[in-house]
């Protein structure tokens, strides 16, 4: 399974969403600088190493959003240990504005 | 460890505004470093950008320091604020100016 379908897994799993977005912007990445592959690495942009979430959840109703981001962040601890360089997250309650 | 954890939190204690980041303002070698120095620079804060790269164990450290898996992040007046995407929407619903404000942090007016 890959990342996408496990991150989107862990999500829905979690938060049962009403909408859930997740996409693999690695490829705008391709080509910065990631030391995690020597001093002088750099992403080829292939990979599964950075997203973007977008989810509208219930759960976050109540909830800053440092905790909204935490939440999200502990859910894929694993992933973020394992390769996920970077998230994005765009986490709101039903009834917030969002722009997607 | 605790070197770099005393380390950290005098940073955090002593400056008003902090930025761990990858590089440094003059020069961001990330992007999305780059958009909390961009945001920062147009609010005409003043702070004290510190370069993670600069050392492994600081690097490890800060993630551990905030519980907060991702760089870049944000100390104002000791607590943290967040990384970039919260710093941007905070910026763009003028929460970040009256934070700072709040915080006796002067801010450029818009």
């Amino acid at each position: 399974m890959s990342r996408q379908n496990r991150i989107e897994a862990a999500l829905t799993e979690r938060f049962q969403p009403e909408r859930l977005m997740v996409i693999n912007e690695s490829h705008l990445h391709a080509g910065h600088h990631n030391s995690d592959s020597g001093d002088d690495g750099s992403f080829d942009g292939t990979g599964e190493t950075h997203f973007r979430i977008r989810i509208i959840a219930a759960a976050f109703a109540g909830m800053n959003r440092l905790e909204r981001h935490r939440a999200v962040n502990a859910l894929l601890k694993d992933e973020l240990e394992s390769g996920l360089h970077a998230m994005a997250v765009e986490a709101s309650a039903p009834g917030e504005a969002t722009r997607w | 460890m605790s070197g770099i954890h005393d380390f950290i939190e005098n940073e955090v204690k002593t400056n008003d505004v902090v930025v761990f980041m990858k590089g440094t303002p003059q020069f961001p070698q990330c992007g999305f470093s780059g958009q909390v120095v961009q945001i920062l620079d147009y609010l005409g804060v003043a702070y004290k950008g510190i370069n993670v790269l600069a050392d492994d164990a600081l690097r490890d450290g800060i993630k551990q320091y905030s519980n907060w898996p991702t760089i870049p992040q944000i100390y104002v007046k000791g607590e943290f604020i967040g990384g970039c995407d919260i710093v941007r929407e905070m910026f763009q619903s003028n929460e970040l100016q009256q934070h700072m404000t709040d915080a006796g942090i002067p801010v450029k007016a818009a």
